[in-house]
């Protein structure tokens, strides 16, 4: 279990990780091209990410879990002291589920279909515990209990398909948890799922990284699911990190143009106050970049409304704006 | 419940269809076996119209057909002239040693397949996956005859095994144990024989059904919470991959027992499909008619097995038909 | 809560819509399914309505009526002065064309293995009255006007972004010129500044086209941005209904509060939840 006080190691720390995927026809597309950051005890770190970040490939990466044509290229990723991308098979069997979760996207397909909830429970305790039969029922029961205040037992006996979306949501948290890890990675746990719903489900994150002492990776594309939730956050762009630094600095004055440009595409209530509903948001302009071919300077140059010639020839380097507040552009120095 | 009810009156219906086109394609196959007697010349002509009458071959083929039918309801299948008996205890005995036969051979050919299978798709692409690939391939190109004779071969030169039959000469004063000893020694070549045809099949279905799931998120979830290996193959795997493995079982029964004829035939082993050769050759009626029909209900209750298991291991389907 | 409109120069008349499913419960018990409940609104044209609700609501089950892919068990449909739902199914067909619908995930609603001109020119093709290359013109010419790059018109859907495939569907909606084009969180599947651009790219639609919205969704601070009206669906009926201003101000109905204290949305300490 992590100790809250300490503030000076960090639990998890990625530096320089790449990751790249081989396509059938031999292509390699880079999908995590030097990404560094890291992760305090007790401390929830947003990811803000949109598709073609790379943010998922770095959840599956964590636990060196990537599909078949994935390979991590280079990097470390230190965590409790090893180093997991060195780590032996039975080490990292060891650590999975039990020091860390990572919880993955779509809750419907991430389920066993022919299998019980509870069994699907107590088949993670049982990965990691030898204990006896009745005391394993037990802490399924507990478990469940935690995020089904109500129907513990008779969700214990439902199948997947037979639950909701949120509710399957809820299944895989109480997976993560049933160990008692110290870091639980959430890749985009409210998509697909109403607003009412995803608002149960942070609290459920709430509340349990509160009464557990858990370190929170959370990974999203939606800023806003971010405000409220999150103590850091952690921008990534075509695989590299944009900017991060406190919930406050990034998202009440981002530094990065991407940032910036992504928050102010977005809809807000003040628009509708300021009758400029109806008109036309501040989009990005462009696509994401292509990852196959490999990056001259700054990935998204090609989009940049404050973009440099400099900006095409070199990758930026990061620079600190501020204590708690680094940035990935040469618009705050070389 | 209604599912099965549903499911057992269309094998029913499945089986009158079988036994109406059975019985037409035999009655309007040219011959009878009254032609092969014609040729006898110490049968007289007046002799064989006599019987023909008897058997009532010279009514028009529906009236047969509902008389049969009739009498099938009675439990009483017809009669053999070949063996001038009734169809019935004759059929009853072979068809039990086709069944012994193709069980044994099931359950070897599964118990070999699952595992191998497994490996190969654990491994999919490595060398044990190519080296298992090219022996059943291999497997599968060789004739289940050119295999039967192989074995007979084998059993002719090293003198292990019997060459043929099911029991030998002096089996009644056996002991339990050397009966079972010498049931056991004349099965095994016919076992080994269908076994190995119908491994290869299983063998791959059974590795694109494995790989297929290994694929599946749910796997990578599992793997994620530190689930063994061992557990994640055989326990979520498999299980996912139950629905295609249990219909291939279902299949497989029957093929296996139409597999057998040949098999039966080369080594000598007294089933359904020496019986129905010689009734097929000799134009005996009602034995092919009662044997094609065997055949065709261990084929529908193999699928009907087949049904019952898939009902019992895949929660969705209990859902699916309970909700119409 | 209905509101009556007499005056035909509405393009949409929705009056006390009803849709039963008949459904056999697990003992064989017949059991009702109530999806829409006597709903009833109306739309201007080249205006958008939002509809917004949570799964269950009913807002699918509307929009199937709508685009004529759904009977309802009650009530009607009046699309430009006509009755729809007295039509038989020739009729019916007719009348397709000009209400389309675009879906959520493109992934799903498109066969990925077929060509952005593909894909855009089979309406044309199944509606049979263009030539070969008049429909590859016009395929041409509509998946211009959705913004997607010339050079990517012979790519195969399967190799697109999110964005790019749901630019490609809107394509295709257009494709038979249709006045009411019916949006199922057509935006609800993609990443938020992929959000941004298609929305931009229904707005200038709307005004170069003359098109009229039916927008559904389950995010508010989208329907805002984009309705002039807002309807809010719970359990099949509408509960509340009125201009997008004031349902967002002033929300009277407990769902419309609800629902808009659940969307995220950044306020202006962006770093602290939004309270209402």
């Amino acid at each position: 279990m992590a100790n809250p006080t300490n503030f000076i190691s960090p639990l998890l720390q990625v530096q320089d990780l790449h990751v790249a995927y081989l396509s059938r026809a031999g292509h390699k597309s880079s999908a995590l091209a030097g990404l560094s950051f890291e992760v305090r005890p007790g401390e929830t770190l947003g990811i803000l990410g949109e598709s073609g970040s790379g943010k998922s490939t770095l959840a599956a990466a964590l636990l060196r879990l990537l599909p078949g044509n994935g390979q991590i290229e280079r990097g470390v990723v230190l965590f409790e002291g090893q180093d997991l991308l060195q780590a032996e098979r039975r080490t990292l069997q060891r650590i999975r589920g039990a020091r860390i979760s990572v919880i993955f996207q779509e809750p419907s397909l991430a389920l066993h279909p022919m299998i019980r909830i509870g069994e699907q429970i107590k088949d993670v305790l049982a990965a990691h515990e030898s204990s006896g039969g009745s005391v394993m029922r037990q802490k399924t029961l507990q478990l469940l209990a935690e995020v089904f205040p109500a129907d513990a037992a008779r969700i214990a006996e439902s199948y997947p398909h037979q639950l909701s979306g949120g509710q399957q949501q809820r299944v895989l948290i109480a997976q993560a948890i049933a160990c008692g890890p110290s870091l639980v990675v959430a890749d985009e746990p409210t998509a697909s799922l109403d607003p009412s719903t995803q608002q149960e489900i942070l609290s459920l994150f709430r509340k349990l990284r509160e009464q557990l002492h858990l370190s929170l990776i959370l990974i999203t594309h939606n800023p806003a699911l971010l405000a409220g939730m999150a103590d850091r956050v952690l921008v990534m762009y075509a695989g590299k990190a944009a900017e991060i630094g406190t919930a406050e600095k990034v998202l009440a004055s981002p530094q990065h143009p991407y940032t910036r440009a992504l928050l102010q595409s977005m809809p807000s209530r003040v628009e509708m106050h300021a009758q400029r509903r109806k008109s036309p948001l501040a989009v990005i302009p462009g696509e994401t970049p292509n990852l196959e071919v490999p990056a001259t300077g700054c990935r998204f140059e090609p989009r940049c409304p404050d973009r440099m010639e400099m900006c095409t020839k070199r990758e930026p380097v990061v620079v600190n704006v501020s204590e708690s507040h680094s940035v990935s552009c040469f618009k705050y120095g070389e | 419940m209604r599912y099965f009810l549903r499911r057992l009156l269309q094998a029913a219906f499945l089986l009158i269809g079988v036994s109406i086109l059975t019985f037409l394609f035999s009655a309007l196959a040219p011959g009878n076996y009254f032609d092969e007697m014609r040729l006898n010349p110490q049968i007289s002509p007046e002799t064989i119209a006599a019987l023909r009458a008897q058997y009532q071959l010279d009514r028009p083929v529906p009236v047969r057909y509902m008389r049969w039918a009739n009498s099938l309801l009675h439990g009483e299948l017809g009669y053999s002239f070949a063996y001038n008996s009734p169809v019935a205890p004759l059929l009853w005995v072979r068809a039990r040693n086709t069944l012994l036969l193709a069980l044994v051979a099931s359950l070897i050919a599964w118990t070999l397949a699952l595992p191998l299978g497994i490996w190969s798709a654990a491994t999919l692409g490595r060398l044990p996956d190519r080296a298992l690939s090219g022996i059943t391939a291999a497997l599968l190109v060789i004739p289940d005859l050119v295999l039967a004779l192989g074995l007979l071969i084998i059993a002719v030169r090293t003198g292990w095994f019997p060459t043929g039959g099911m029991l030998s000469v002096g089996f009644e004063s056996l002991s339990p144990l050397q009966k079972l000893r010498d049931l056991a020694l004349h099965m095994a070549l016919p076992v080994i024989a269908l076994a190995l045809s119908a491994l290869p099949t299983l063998v791959r279905h059974v590795r694109a059904a494995i790989a297929e799931v290994l694929s599946a998120p749910f796997l990578r979830v599992a793997a994620s919470h530190g689930i063994p290996r061992r557990t994640l193959l055989y326990r979520y795997a498999l299980r996912a991959a139950a629905n295609p493995l249990i219909s291939l079982f279902g299949l497989s029964l029957g093929a296996l027992l139409s597999g057998s004829l040949v098999i039966e035939v080369v080594m000598s082993w007294p089933g359904l499909g020496p019986l129905l050769l010689e009734a097929i050759l000799a134009r005996d009626l009602y034995v092919v008619i009662g044997g094609v029909l065997c055949s065709t209900v261990f084929l529908v209750a193999g699928n009907f097995l087949a049904d019952v298991l898939l009902y019992l291991a895949d929660p969705r389907i209990r859902t699916q038909a309970a909700a119409r | 809560m209905g509101l009556r409109y007499e005056n035909t120069e509405r393009l949409l008349i929705v009056e006390n819509l009803r849709k039963f499913y008949a459904r056999r419960g697990v003992l064989g018990a017949k059991k009702e399914v109530i999806a829409l409940q006597g709903v009833s609104f109306s739309i201007r044209p080249q205006s958008t309505v939002a509809l917004v609700g949570e799964s269950g609501s009913g807002k699918s089950t509307l929009a199937f009526c709508l685009a004529c892919m759904e009977r309802p068990t009650s009530g009607r449909i009046i699309f430009q002065g006509d009755e729809i739902t007295a039509f038989d199914e020739k009729q019916q067909r007719a009348v397709r064309p000009r209400i389309q619908l675009v879906f959520q995930d493109p992934a799903r609603s498109l066969n990925l293995r077929f060509s952005a001109l593909e894909l855009v020119s089979e309406p044309l093709l199944v509606q049979g009255r263009l030539g070969k290359r008049e429909r590859e013109d016009r395929a041409r010419a509509l998946l211009a006007q959705v913004g997607l790059p010339p050079e990517k018109a012979l790519r195969r859907a399967e190799e697109f972004s999110g964005g790019q495939r749901q630019r490609v569907a809107i394509a295709r909606a257009l494709a038979l010129e249709p006045k009411l084009l019916i949006l199922d969180e057509a935006l609800s599947a993609l990443d938020c500044s992929v959000q941004a651009q298609i929305a931009n790219l229904l707005l200038e639609l709307q005004s170069s086209l003359g098109l009229t919205y039916l927008f559904i969704t389950h995010d508010f601070a989208m329907a805002g941005h984009l309705a002039d009206e807002i309807a809010v669906m719970e359990r099949g009926n509408i509960v509340e209904l009125g201009a997008a201003d004031r349902v967002l101000l002033e929300p009277q109905h407990e769902v419309t509060r609800r629902l808009i204290a659940a969307t995220p949305r950044l306020g202006p300490a962006a770093h602290l939840p939004q309270v209402v």
